[in-house]
């Protein structure tokens, strides 16, 4: 059941830069016609000598086969969603997303649209963005949504830039300059208010696993600007107190920004308009289906009340109701954060993922992966060595965070050793947690609701293997992987400035 | 909860679902909600059409709503600025369609090998396109690229002030303006009338103690191409301040690297490098630098350095001096970052690899044969001039003031000949009158560039479209 037997691919491909040989080409790109040629004349005199590149870039020179098979070895060597159980990547909601989608987006009247074509020549993809929108209201509570933000953190950095322009309008910019997040939220929400001008202040769990609620009372002042926090947080906990939280920093003039990247397990249960928040995003690729496409493109939906749609990145999309449209006008509107309209061909597979399921669909979503979760979690807890610590024995939604401290202690093998170890059985290494690792030998696990009770069934064996590798023959997983694509790495050059190479040329210098 | 059995969810089998409830000793998912407070609880149920559970239902309403569009194949695009149509070599898609790059995330070194060389690999082609020895993975998008830069310049420079073309692009201008207003004031710098190209006496003048950096467009938003170049690094080395550069990739097989020139930091949008346009989702950022420390230090996403293995001649990669993102260093970090575009990376790699260096020269010669030619051909339409005269690359502005028509009304009445005319600027740029962008790639052929200009003979001497504005 644990498939021992398995092997990633294993290519020893060379590096492209090593490949080929002079003359070999890939693609031969379209020639001017002899007449254009010979009326604009000799290239020298279009531009200018001291513009022209003297020394052609070293790039390969290889023939179309060669580069096909190149990256498709790489791409055998890469372990997708599509491939295995991908439930170790908590906080990522790696579902399945439906190969229809593909061919959506990848058709001509999707692939081949430009941002400034005549609006009345992209009716199709405006109607999406509008209908996605209501469909967004709708599922969240707010009033107004943008699509803007290419990513989750892009839009948690909308979020911020939006309350900056808030209390700015107020005449309260100077005034309210600090911002509060919780420990457990997305590292995300600190980096991206740092990164608008605000302090920081951060929340700590207490007992219960939830951020401390009177460290709250304490820490709000004049001064808040905003409140920005993950419900669930990253352990999975739903904090119920949550409206609380929010009233609190009302209370003293505050927004209140409410991070759903971990949604999957409220849709159609609990939204931001009940919570009381006056912000909130999304990340469609994660909860509305999208392959992640090693880190992109994504796309981040960010929800607004009534009062902080004003403030919302240009444009947005109208509907007169014959004609959808972009609409620039919005003097108090931040601006842009991301160039044209954001990510559309995520959006497009987000309304087809909404359209494909309706309301009683997405609430099954949002069930069935609290069930896998709760199922997952008492079958994980049969294992020696992993516990459930904050708040041991309360309900997790959608994911949980484990520690592999008690096995680590008794066998001195942790939880890097373990995600090494997994890469054996054919699984994707798992998400430990972002730092500061505050649950010590952290690992975090989240089934969505596109796997069976068989999947989850053959994960736990997989790591029930691991960890009784771990007390019987600890050398074993600390030297693991064993049958990946290649052995254990050394890591100085990546913590040492001097030693750190990105590319092949800073490579081969420094070696 | 429903008794559908819905094709993604396995668990919605009601015998599945069943089991797993028996296994937690419990009869409803409700247990699980406890924790939600009733006056949390989504009162009733989100108003959502019904769903279209069959797969072909799904697929002939959203060909239906997608048959609203009329796309850049079937109508002769001249639309740049920023988002451009390149002939995608089949293989960018056959690769980027891969189910092992499409679906996996952000698993490293040991489940996902191939994706860590193929990141290196793009980092390392563009390195070589670049001539600079640092190359970030993917941003968000160019101008996020550009946004980030400037910031990297303030902290390198602790100066507070960015300067930055007047008539560069008015989106990246507006995410620069929110993304330097903490630490920055951008100041915009004038361009030339006749050429389009900065102003070196403005420059001179605005280029005071305290500027962390000039920003130039290489070629220009407007398509020239800026060739004051060497010029403009000295005046902003003398001030102490960073040289930023945004330069076409798909220019670099014939224009020299920014780098050589005395660029500092060089950004861009790999857009160009085999991504479709869709609708201007196919952006991904760029910043490369000199292999130094105190640039190092500064980028705030993920770089990927190789390391060696415990097997001689084996490579590994991973992220590599993580204290500067914030998914480390939390609100100490650079700056924020997160999910931006890496799938455009290993297109990119592709796209590269397939040109080689014979490729993207002779790519830089078509489209300045081509682009050239068009503005010619088109300039010397009565009532038509050519705005700018210096070198271009890809685009130019025509200007129609003496023909008395708006271009709204000219690219109206070209939609019935199946174009789309150039982007109109007289909303960002009213100084330039009724004047359009256009764009000529390698995609855009001399019949193309005849057709659209016997469009406008008829358009402008009113034989067809002669509609109000």
């Amino acid at each position: 059941m644990t498939n021992k037997s398995f092997h990633q691919a294993r290519w020893n491909e060379p590096i492209i830069l090593e490949q080929g040989s002079p003359g070999e080409r890939g693609i031969i790109p379209p020639a001017p016609e002899p007449a254009v040629k010979e009326q604009v004349g000799a290239l020298e005199n279009l531009l200018p000598a001291e513009m022209q590149r003297t020394t052609p870039p070293r790039l390969p020179e290889l023939s179309q086969m060669q580069v096909l098979r190149h990256f498709l070895r790489l791409s055998q060597e890469t372990l997708g969603a599509d491939l295995c159980i991908d439930i170790g990547l908590g906080t990522c909601t790696m579902k399945y997303s439906p190969k229809i989608h593909e061919q959506f987006v990848r058709s001509p009247q999707m692939a081949a649209l430009h941002p400034y074509q005549d609006e009345n020549t992209v009716q199709g993809m405006l109607k999406v963005m509008y209908e996605l929108e209501q469909f967004l209201k709708e599922i969240s509570g707010m009033d107004r949504f943008s699509l803007q933000p290419a990513g989750g953190t892009q839009a948690i950095y909308t979020n911020a830039a939006i309350v900056r322009a808030y209390h700015h309008s107020r005449g309260e910019g100077e005034q309210r300059d600090e911002v509060i997040t919780t420990i457990l939220s997305h590292p995300g929400n600190a980096g991206a208010a740092s990164t608008a001008g605000f302090k920081v202040l951060t929340l700590m769990p207490g007992d219960d696993g939830l951020p401390d609620i009177e460290t709250l009372k304490a820490i709000v002042s004049q001064r808040t600007a905003a409140l920005l926090i993950t419900n669930p947080e990253d352990t999975g906990i739903f904090n119920p107190r949550i409206k609380e939280f929010v009233d609190i920093v009302h209370e003293v003039g505050g927004l209140c920004v409410y991070d759903q990247a971990n949604l999957n397990g409220l849709l159609g249960i609990s939204r931001a308009r009940e919570a009381g928040f006056d912000l909130c995003h999304y990340n469609l690729h994660k909860t509305f289906s999208s392959p992640h496409g090693c880190q992109g493109p994504g796309a981040g939906a960010l929800g607004a009340t009534e009062k902080l749609a004003r403030f919302l990145p240009v444009p947005t999309v109208e509907f007169d109701g014959e004609k959808h449209w972009l609409n620039y006008d919005s003097p108090e509107s931040i601006g842009k954060v991301r160039k044209f309209y954001g990510v559309p061909a995520v959006m497009l597979r987000a309304y087809a993922y909404i359209l494909s399921l309706g309301a009683e669909g997405l609430q099954a979503v949002a069930e069935l992966s609290i069930l896998n979760n709760n199922y997952l979690v008492k079958k994980l807890l049969e294992i020696e060595g992993l516990t459930l610590p904050l708040a041991p024995g309360k309900n997790r939604l959608d994911q949980a965070r484990f520690s592999w401290q008690k096995l680590q202690a008794e066998t001195g093998v942790g939880t890097d050793d373990i995600n090494r170890r997994i890469v054996d059985y054919g699984l994707q290494s798992y998400f430990t947690s972002h730092h500061p690792r505050i649950i010590p030998e952290p690992f975090t696990p989240e089934p969505p609701e596109t796997y069976s009770k068989a999947d989850i069934d053959k994960y736990v064996e997989i790591l029930r293997q691991v960890a009784r590798e771990a007390y019987e023959d600890p050398e074993l997983v600390r030297t693991a992987p064993h049958r990946s694509t290649i052995t254990k790495i050394d890591t100085e050059p990546l913590v040492e400035m001097d030693k750190f190479a990105c590319t092949w040329r800073a490579f081969k210098k420094k070696r | 909860m429903t008794k559908r059995t819905y094709p993604y969810m396995p668990g919605s089998v009601p015998a599945a679902k069943q089991a797993l409830l028996r296994e937690l000793g419990i009869d409803s998912v409700e247990v699980l909600l406890k924790d939600i407070p009733d006056d949390l609880r989504f009162p009733g149920k989100m108003k959502l059409p019904p769903p279209l559970l069959e797969e072909y239902e799904l697929k002939r309403h959203v060909q239906a709503v997608l048959a609203g569009n009329a796309n850049c194949q079937e109508y002769i695009s001249f639309l740049g600025a920023g988002c451009y149509q390149h002939y995608v070599p089949a293989v960018c898609d056959e690769v980027n369609s891969r189910a092992e790059f499409l679906t996996a995330y952000c698993g490293e070194t040991y489940s996902d090998h191939g994706k860590m060389q193929a990141i290196f690999e793009y980092c390392s082609l563009m390195a070589e396109l670049l001539d600079l020895d640092v190359v970030s993975y993917t941003l968000y998008d160019g101008g996020q690229a550009a946004a980030s830069a400037l910031r990297m310049a303030t902290r390198i420079t602790g100066g507070t002030r960015v300067l930055v073309p007047a008539t560069m692009h008015p989106e990246v201008l507006s995410q620069l303006q929110d993304y330097c207003r903490p630490v920055a004031q951008v100041v915009p710098v004038q361009t030339d009338a006749d050429s389009g190209r900065l102003n070196l006496e403005d420059l001179q003048a605005k280029l005071t103690p305290g500027t962390a950096a000039v920003f130039v467009e290489n070629p220009t938003y407007l398509g020239a191409i800026e060739t004051d170049v060497r010029e403009i690094a000295t005046l902003v080395h003398s001030q102490q301040a960073l040289f930023v550069v945004s330069a076409d990739p798909s220019s670099l097989g014939l224009l020299e690297s920014p780098a050589n020139y005395g660029a500092d930091i060089v950004v861009g949008d790999i857009q160009p490098l085999g991504m479709h346009m869709q609708y201007g989702g196919g952006c991904g950022g760029f910043i490369a630098t000199r292999d130094e420390p105190e640039f190092i230090n500064q980028y705030p996403t993920y770089l990927y350095g190789i390391t060696t293995t415990q097997r001689e001649g084996e490579y590994g990669w991973a992220r590599a001096l993580n204290y500067r993102t914030s998914h480390e260093g939390r609100e100490k970090a650079n700056e924020y970052f997160g999910t931006e575009s890496g799938l455009w990376a290993i297109t990119a790699a592709v796209y590269l690899s397939l040109m080689g260096p014979q490729g993207l020269r002779e790519l830089g010669e078509t489209i300045v044969y081509r682009s050239n030619y068009a503005r010619q051909v088109f300039s010397a339409l009565p009532g038509v001039e050519a705005r700018f005269t210096g070198p271009i690359f890809k685009e130019f502005v025509l200007n129609f003031d003496a023909c008395g028509r708006s271009v709204a009304s000219i690219n109206k009445a070209l939609l019935e000949y199946g174009i789309f005319g150039g982007k109109d600027l007289s909303q960002d740029f009213p100084h330039l009158g009724q004047s359009a962008l256009f764009c000529v790639t390698e995609v855009i052929t001399q019949a193309d560039i005849q057709r659209l200009a016997c469009a406008l003979q008829e358009i402008l001497a009113g034989e067809r479209g002669n509609g109000n504005d």
